[in-house]
């Protein structure tokens, strides 16, 4: 009895699977389909599956399967799994500190420029901003990976806070000292728990730091020229900061917020009048901010020749793996979703909704047609910070191999300073030292 | 009787089968696979390998910061072993007393287990953060410089905190079987002969305890030592500096984060000696001289 039911099920679900596809194949042809695993979750994934389900509709030949794989180090970490097994996503987003490591990947990964020549795409890389297109291209200037995702650092303050303290609203403060100055007030008046804190120590007070005032933050053009490079961030100047910082934390003008995004959270919420965070926060404060804010430049010491020069920035790029099954259809495909990425309407919708930057000057123009600067006039601010300068060697953005690794190991030297179980100078020399020795070992990795 | 039950040569083997497959494939494999990893050097892609030999091991063992991390591992271990053994015990002790709704006790004392660490370390964060936290902020208020973010004795004490949290629950069950299974006649017997409360607490319940006790001891050792990974992980990512950072959290910061593959699966292959050393003193000495020692 049970055996002929079973039998029965077996053959309605047959049927029933026979009919599906009948029915799918006749929809359409069968499409190319391309893995695409990324790293944006809420909003921001949604953002992404909507811009992947426009090219899907755009066209019949392709399909793109985005897929959220976790953070940023877990998504990398899902690649190289993949690819150490033979099955590597045809796309994979990878954090810009990621950077060096994928490109040190030959073999593992095919670089921008190869595969809209081998596919002969039309796609023109100067519609992209120089400080976006230099990050992720060789230096002599050929894109390795498609940049995606982009911030840069800001000042993020709250009107209401100034206004309390009885600063002017509409000016905030542009140089450190200016900054010192805004804190002390607002400490003195009371007008917010704290005067300013930080998110992305590392990435805005050492690697945009070096940009802003044309200081090296390694050698070899901060990387981008051989893995020999060694970490400079003892220099003079990047003391001389961290000192400021430190000091500021004594007085209680600073507050420490953590490692990484960590530090988000303080400026939305009101308790820091102040925020160096990405400009990316924008979403956040919207939704969050129970006051009036505003965006202001990334502070720097007027007192260094030719500062402030343009930030540098963060965020993500979409690489494009190998494996030994892929067909040239498969590129032919990647290389068509790439150019559909690059499109004006798609990137300046993606900036629209998502408020990370514009990354091509064509998106700009268009959201400008649209209105968004008038209606978002602090949205205009990353991109001049970002495009105020031509990028110098010291402003193009950093290369170097573990770049995730020296990273934490500038957080916890500068997490010790702040404690006071070291100088600030002694936490930087210490930085160097370990730093360069991943280097070292990146190089003999990496670099045969 | 006995033998006839295992007459069939194939069948017990194909019932512990699956269970086999699975420690194959999800314990033996990776673990030679780290072993084997742990004597090469070799790019996260596994582009270009070489031998490497006794390398891995050497620079480990030579890193001043994975000292750190042994001490680290230590303090935290010992913390996490006494503390969770000591709650479980008294409230064990306490929960055994014929109370009026012993019953609820007992089942909410429990409860915690069931709370995933990950979870725990969320609830945590939520308790002890300076800025969001309700416990932390009220700390702060009360002049009490609080602030997990950047001191390591607090980061310390807060894994500590909820790692034992998350044990006292498994102890406690174990300690309350333990002390159920003692016959009330011992302690009668003792409380005739002019024995206190502690005294027969002292010479009868913790002899009889014993082995639950060892037991217990190498088995907290194990989750203090790799099972503590979400907490840590949740609440400090092994900061402030290298604060919490034990060797465990080490091996994912080293292989996960920086890609170091060797140099991780080199700590690894000593954890995974440690947590055998560890293993087998258990079974000798819990075959030998634990009861009533």
């Amino acid at each position: 009895m049970s055996g002929l039911r079973r039998g029965a099920v077996y053959a309605a679900v047959v049927a029933l699977l026979l009919v599906l596809g009948a029915a799918a194949g006749r929809a359409q042809a069968p499409r190319v389909q391309v893995e695409f695993w990324h790293a944006l979750r809420g909003p921001l994934g949604e953002a992404l599956e909507s811009i992947v389900n426009g090219f899907n509709a755009s066209q019949a030949s392709y399909r793109v399967n985005a897929t959220f794989k976790g953070s940023y180090p877990e998504t990398m970490v899902a690649a190289i799994a993949a690819f150490r097994a033979g099955n590597a996503p045809h796309i994979v987003q990878m954090f810009e500190v990621g950077t060096a490591t994928m490109m040190a990947a030959r073999g593992a990964i095919k670089p921008v420029y190869e595969l809209m020549q081998e596919t002969r795409t039309p796609f023109d890389p100067s519609v992209y901003l120089p400080a976006v297109r230099g990050y992720y291209s060789t230096p002599d200037g050929r894109m390795v990976s498609m940049p995606f995702n982009s911030s840069t650092p800001v000042l993020w303050y709250n009107k209401d806070a100034f206004r309390r303290a009885g600063l002017n609203p509409e000016r905030p403060p542009r140089t450190w000292a200016e900054l010192r100055e805004a804190a002390q007030r607002i400490r003195a008046s009371n007008a917010a728990p704290c005067g300013w804190s930080t998110a992305w120590p590392t990435w805005i007070h050492f690697e945009n730091f070096g940009a802003l005032h044309d200081v090296p933050f390694a050698t070899r053009a901060n990387g981008f020229e051989g893995m020999d490079a060694q970490l400079l961030v003892n220099a003079p100047l990047y003391v001389r900061n961290l000192e400021n910082i430190v000091q500021m934390q004594r007085e209680g003008l600073f507050k420490y917020g953590g490692r990484d995004a960590a530090g988000d959270a303080l400026g939305p919420s009101g308790e820091c009048a102040m925020l160096t965070a990405s400009s990316a926060l924008f979403a956040r404060y919207q939704r969050e901010a129970r006051f009036e804010w505003g965006v202001g430049f990334l502070p720097y010491y007027d007192d260094v020749k030719g500062a402030p020069k343009n930030s540098i920035i963060g965020g993500a790029s979409l690489w494009v793996m190998t494996s030994p099954r892929r067909t040239p259809e498969e590129y032919k495909a990647v290389a068509e979703f790439f150019r559909y990425l690059s499109s004006p309407e798609v990137s300046a919708k993606w900036h629209m909704e998502t408020g990370y930057i514009p990354i091509t000057f064509t998106a700009i123009q268009r959201a400008r047609a649209l209105g968004y600067y008038q209606r978002n006039p602090w949205a205009e601010i990353p991109i001049q910070q970002l495009t105020r300068t031509r990028p110098t060697a010291n402003s193009k953005g950093i290369r170097l191999g573990n770049m995730p690794e020296i990273r934490t190991i500038l957080y916890e030297e500068v997490e010790r300073a702040l404690q006071g179980q070291q100088s600030p100078k002694a936490a930087l020399d210490a930085a160097v030292r370990r730093s360069n020795e991943v280097l070292r070992q990146f190089q003999r990795t990496a670099g045969r | 009787m006995r033998r006839s039950f295992f007459r069939a040569p194939f069948l017990p083997y194909l019932l512990v089968a699956p269970q086999l497959l699975l420690t194959l494939v999800f314990f033996y494999g990776p673990a030679l696979q780290g072993i084997y990893q742990s004597f090469l050097i070799q790019d996260p892609f596994g582009l270009r390998t070489s031998f490497a030999g006794l390398a891995n091991f050497a620079s480990v063992l030579g890193d001043p910061l994975y000292g750190n991390a042994v001490r680290v591992t230590v303090v935290f271990s010992g913390a996490v072993v006494a503390g969770a053994m000591l709650l479980g015990l008294i409230l064990a002790a306490a929960a055994a007393q014929p109370l009026r709704g012993v019953q609820v006790y007992r089942t909410l004392l429990v409860w915690p287990y069931a709370v995933a660490p990950a979870v725990a370390a969320a609830l945590w964060l939520f308790l002890a953060h300076p800025s969001v936290g309700i416990v932390g902020r009220a700390l702060v208020r009360w002049g009490v410089g609080w602030d997990y973010t950047l001191n390591g004795t607090h980061a310390l004490l807060l894994v500590v905190v909820a790692s034992v949290w998350s044990r006292v629950a498994y102890n406690f069950v174990f300690f309350l079987a333990g002390l159920q299974s003692i016959p009330s006649s011992l302690h009668e017997a003792a409380q005739v002969d002019g024995a206190t409360w502690f005294q027969s607490f002292r010479r009868v319940t913790l002899p009889l305890l014993a082995p639950t006790t060892f037991f217990l001891l190498v088995v907290n050792a194990l989750y203090a030592l790799f099972d503590t990974f979400a907490v840590i992980h949740a609440l400090t990512k092994g900061g402030p500096g290298k604060a919490t950072e034990t060797l465990i959290y080490k091996v994912y910061v080293d292989g996960v984060v920086n890609l170091n593959l060797g140099s991780s699966s080199a700590q690894s292959v000593i954890l995974l000696v440690l947590a055998v050393v560890l293993t087998s003193f258990q079974f000798r000495f819990l075959e030998r001289r634990v009861h009533y020692a």
